[in-house]
Order: structure tokens, then C-alpha cells, then sequence
């Protein structure tokens, strides 16, 4: 059968393919961020420097990951930064209070992990609420928890030193050792990071668990038509954040031995603008983990590019404010392109 | 051969009475058209129909099983695919993502490049032809998305097309092909069920019109117990159209109360 040439004939030309391209913007922000700052601070290319600056990149971008992963499903979850405490807490105070070695409150805290991530899942399933509250009420009781529950156990804010306890040094490899290649110091959690990003770019991508994300994310309604278990796949993201909180809460703890109890508060913010930065939509259904890689290296190169420059450090929340208005502003623009088609 | 039969069908919202005592029969090859107005009920059939809601009177039967549906995934899985009016796609997700939405090829890792050019031969064979598949599918013209769905649902192997209001968002010429790829899909041996509140887009394909009103039964003609006038009238209100016609007829402007 034929049809109307002019109605259903794709007569423009090939001109969309940059749209299956979100992290193209952060891709050209973090090139100009690392020319400007190679420029500005010459301790910037030392390869100390770029080891300390992947560190923190690899800190945020580890939960950056699923945070993305998270927005392209459409949801938000405001207690992805105290939960990293919580694990991290968890596992420190498990293993010492039982005098068990050190996995068994790393497992423990792994399936505590996995627990608030199925909560906030399963909340917001039941709820019908909105995301940000849901995940806004489970963030204020964990804080409160963590406080809480550590000081009730170890009487201070912080917890008690395990770094003598048996199963510390596997533990310690696994999520806090470094090693030196030609003079470049990498951490483990840079590794995690490039492994999580490999990953959670592989699954959006190329499984049909990644093709439900951006369906929610991006319709759920015609994702529910079309057959799609909606609660159940943002449940899935709901626990990959937790998961990542997980691995971050154990590098923090047998890192430094100790965890303080109030801590992670307002990382959960610095999570999402790594993933906008990265090309994420805020309304969902479109963005990329790469992207949300590169708007943790932007987050790295800043914060420590700022110190190298020998400038005031109070100026690098200023410039990630501006990042993320600008961030926002292409996105949406692109949101619209996208929709709207060119020309129309 | 009856694909759908739905016998005095009834659904209550709380205390609102959306539907009562419609029936309706879809057979192979047949598009049957359901007409009403905004309101009529029209949502909530397709809904029982789709899955999306369970009916609380009446039998509802898919090739002479009797059914209750939990969920869309239900309908589908029977053969029942539901093409919606709004909400047939996802804007910003490419072309062969949506076709493949819910169905996707591979276990768990995607056939990128098999549902790519499958997509492609599937719309192509129904005609519409399309250089690049990984366009965000929102940049398609209404029409365009609705022939993609529908496409789709006769690849995916349904039996029955529940079609809502395909064209009520079109023009004209872009509701003609879409009345087109309908009766193709008719051809294809598929039952329609298509759902509108336009009597000349209906009577241009259907072979049985049953009418909704407030959520009743106003009429179920054949195709030769009615002709596109009777249709018209019907639809747009019948009796209460001649009332109305009296009511505006006696209105003389110089009578009116001077406001």
C-alpha cells in the first residue's frame, strides 16, 4: 500500500542523531573546565594532582551513577547522601558490637542498604506520592537515625575505631586501597566509579531493563499500556541507589576508621547536580551515566582546580550553581527540540 | 470468529455510575465502531477492555473464555492490544524503542540491531516509510505516531486492535491515512474496535456502530441497519437535538431581556 508522500515520508534530512547524545554538553563544559583550570593553576597536571581531583570525582560519581539512572526513571531520592552514613555506620557498629569481623557488618549493611532502597521504592508505590516528599521524609528520619543510633550505642557522635579488628585489611583492599601507576596515586573507589558508570551505561543502553527507564521516566502511563511493570522497575533503581550508597559507605568507614555519625547531609543535592550536569532531565526519560561521570569529573576539577589556582575555595559553589542553571537551561532546550521536532 | 464479546457491562466508580448494560462483539476481518459523546463512557470501556480496570457487572469474554483483567500485560498477552488517543508513546524515546516498548527482543541484553531493522520493515510494510528510526518519536506528526502504533500492535500478532479516537487530534487529510492503515489492519484478518465521537470517520470503515450515552446503550446497528444521516443525527443528539434546534429556534433576539 502507498502513502501520501508528504505525510508519512521522513523527507528531512538526517540531523537527529545528537539527540541520542545528552552528555554532548558536559562532554564540551568538562573539556573547558580542564583547559581553563590546566591554565590557570600549573600544579593542576601534575599527576598528584590529577589523582586527588579523580578522587573526588570518583566519590560523587559513584552515586552520581544511580542518582542518574534514578532521574532518567523519572524519581528523585533526597536521602541518597545520609544513606552512604547510614551504611557506613552499620557496618562499623555491627562488626563492633558483635566483635564479628569486619564482612559480617559490611553484608549487614549491604542488605540495610538495599532495605532503605526498597523502602523508598516500595513508599512511593504505595503512596502515590511524589518522590521528593517521599524520599524528603525517609532523608530526615535517617539523619535523625544516624545521630540518634550512634550516640545511644558508642555515646558520641562518632563511631568507635575498628581498623584493629579482624577482616579490616580485606575490607580496606577491597574498598579503600590505593596503588601508584607511574607516579599517578588512583584509590579504589576510582575503580568502582569506572566499573559502576561501564555498567549502568550498559544497562541503559542495551538491556530492556534500560528501555523500561526511559519509559517510566519519560511516559509512565504509556509505559503501564504498553505493559511495562512500572513500581517494579523503579523499585530496581531505588535499590541500585542503594547498592551504591553501600560501596561508598564502605570505602568512608574503612577509609577512615571511624565514621561521624552527621555526616552526608547535603550530598544528595551535589548527586543530582552531577547527573543534570551530565544532560539528566529533571522531569525524567532522558539523560545518560556517561554524562553523569562527566558531571563528577566537572564537580572534581572544580573543587580542587579552585585550591591549585590558590583561590578562594568559597567561590566553587557559586561556579557549580551557575554550571547547573546553564546545565538545566540546554537541557530543557533539548527536551523541547526533541518533542517538538525541528522545524515545527 | 468473535474475538471480544462483552454482555451487559457494567463499572462503578464509588458511587458513580460510569457504565451500565453495554454489550459489544468484535469479529475477525470486522471494525466495529463505538460512537459517543465527551463523557458517554467511551475511557471506561476501553479501560475494561485494555485491563486497566476490571468491570463489576456483566461478562466480558475473549475468544469464549470468560476474563476479568488484572493488568494491561493480561489483554496483551490475550491479544488485545489498545492504541490510546495521548498516550501511545513515549515522546522522547527513539523510534525502534517505543515499537519494541514492553516487548523488547533479547533475554535480558537488547538486539539492538534486529530491533532496529525490524522496526524499520515493520513500518515500512505497513507504508510508512522512515529513514531514520532513532528519532525521538515525538518529533513524528500526530498522525505519523498513531500509524507507528498501530503498526506495532499488528507486527506484535494482536487480534484485536482497540483503537481511541486515532483521528480526533488530526486533520483531514491525516486522518484519512490513519482510516487507511485501520482498514489495513482489517485485512489483516485483525478485530477493530475504534472508538470515536466522529460519525463520518466511522461510517467511512465500520461494519457495526454501537452508540453510548451517559453511559448506556443508545444503539447497535449493523452497517446495513443504518445509513451516515441516521448515524450523524444520532450522535449529535437525536431527539435532544431537535429540542435544542425548537428551544433556539423560538430565541428572537428582540424579545431577550436587554442585558
Amino acid at each position: 500500500m502507498s502513502a501520501p508522500q508528504d505525510v508519512l515520508t521522513d523527507t528531512g534530512p538526517v540531523r537527529h542523531r545528537h539527540h541520542s547524545r545528552p552528555e554532548l554538553g558536559a562532554l564540551l563544559a568538562a573539556v573547558a573546565v580542564f583547559l581553563f583550570f590546566s591554565v590557570v593553576a600549573e600544579s593542576f597536571l601534575r599527576p598528584a594532582s590529577i589523582g586527588t581531583v579523580l578522587y573526588a570525582a570518583s566519590t560523587i560519581g559513584i552515586m552520581a551513577v544511580p542518582v542518574a539512572l534514578l532521574m532518567i526513571g523519572g524519581e528523585f531520592d533526597l536521602s541518597a547522601g545520609v544513606a552512604v552514613t547510614t551504611t557506613a555506620l552499620t557496618s562499623s557498629m555491627i562488626s563492633y558490637q558483635l566483635t564479628a569481623i569486619t564482612w559480617v557488618g559490611v553484608l549487614v549493611s549491604l542488605a540495610v542498604a538495599l532495605g532503605i532502597g526498597s523502602l523508598n521504592g516500595w513508599l512511593l508505590a504505595r503512596t502515590g506520592l511524589p518522590s521528593f516528599i517521599v524520599t524528603l521524609g525517609t532523608f530526615l528520619m535517617l539523619t535523625g537515625a544516624n545521630l540518634g543510633v550512634t550516640k545511644l550505642v558508642s555515646g558520641t557522635v562518632s563511631t568507635k575505631p575498628i581498623g584493629d579488628m579482624q577482616g579490616f585489611a580485606s575490607c580496606h583492599w577491597l574498598f579503600a586501597s590505593q596503588f601508584t601507576v607511574g607516579g599517578l596515586t588512583l584509590k579504589a573507589t576510582v575503580w568502582w566509579w569506572l566499573g559502576l558508570v561501564v555498567l549502568g551505561s550498559w544497562i541503559l543502553l542495551r538491556t530492556r531493563f534500560g528501555n523500561w527507564i526511559f519509559a517510566v521516566g519519560g511516559d509512565a502511563a504509556a509505559a503501564r499500556a504498553v505493559g511495562v511493570p512500572v513500581a517494579r522497575t523503579k523499585t530496581c533503581l531505588y535499590l541500585g541507589v542503594g547498592f551504591c550508597a553501600w560501596v561508598l559507605g564502605q570505602h568512608l568507614l574503612f577509609s577512615f576508621d571511624t565514621v561521624q555519625s552527621g555526616e552526608g547531609v547535603g550530598n544528595e543535592l551535589i548527586y543530582i547536580v552531577a547527573a543534570v550536569i551530565g544532560g539528566c532531565l529533571i522531569t525524567g526519560g532522558y539523560g545518560s551515566v556517561v554524562g553523569s561521570a562527566l558531571g563528577a569529573l566537572i564537580f572534581g576539577m572544580t573543587s580542587k582546580g579552585i585550591v591549585y589556582a590558590q583561590w578562594n575555595p568559597d567561590w566553587f559553589k557559586f561556579f557549580l550553581g551557575a554550571m547547573l542553571l546553564l546545565a538545566a537551561l540546554l537541557n530543557s532546550y533539548v527536551k523541547r527540540r526533541a518533542e517538538r521536532g525541528p522545524g515545527r | 470468529m468473535t474475538l471480544l464479546e462483552l454482555t451487559e457491562v457494567g463499572k462503578s466508580y464509588g458511587a458513580v455510575r460510569a457504565l451500565e448494560g453495554v454489550s459489544l462483539e468484535v469479529a475477525e476481518g470486522r471494525i466495529s465502531c463505538v460512537l459517543g459523546d465527551n463523557g458517554a463512557g467511551k475511557s471506561t470501556l476501553i479501560k475494561i477492555i485494555a485491563g486497566l480496570h476490571q468491570h463489576d457487572e456483566g461478562r466480558y469474554l475473549i475468544a469464549g473464555d470468560e476474563v476479568r483483567l488484572g493488568s494491561p500485560r493480561q489483554a496483551l498477552d490475550r491479544g488485545i492490544a489498545t492504541v490510546y488517543q495521548d498516550l501511545a508513546v513515549v515522546p522522547l524515546m527513539p523510534v525502534w524503542r517505543n515499537f519494541f516498548l514492553g516487548a523488547e527482543l533479547g533475554s535480558f541484553r537488547l538486539d539492538i540491531p534486529r530491533m532496529r531493522s525490524i522496526a524499520r520493515e515493520a513500518l515500512a510494510r505497513m507504508g510508512i516509510e522512515l529513514r531514520d528510526v532513532d528519532r525521538p518519536i515525538g518529533t513524528l506528526s500526530g498522525g505519523q505516531r498513531q500509524c507507528v502504533a498501530i503498526a506495532r500492535a499488528v507486527h506484535f500478532g494482536a487480534r484485536a486492535l482497540v483503537l481511541d479516537e486515532p483521528t480526533a487530534a488530526l486533520g483531514v487529510k491525516q486522518s484519512g491515512v490513519v482510516l487507511k492503515y485501520v482498514a489495513a489492519a482489517r485485512d489483516a484478518g485483525l478485530g477493530v474496535v475504534l472508538i470515536t465521537h466522529n460519525p463520518h470517520h466511522a461510517y467511512l470503515v465500520g461494519d457495526h456502530f454501537t452508540l453510548l450515552k451517559r453511559g448506556r446503550m443508545a444503539g447497535s446497528h449493523p452497517r446495513s441497519g443504518i445509513s451516515l444521516e441516521q448515524l450523524t443525527t444520532e450522535m449529535a443528539g437525536g431527539s435532544d437535538l431537535a429540542e435544542l434546534s425548537h428551544e433556539l429556534g423560538r430565541s428572537d433576539p428582540k424579545e431577550r431581556p436587554p442585558t
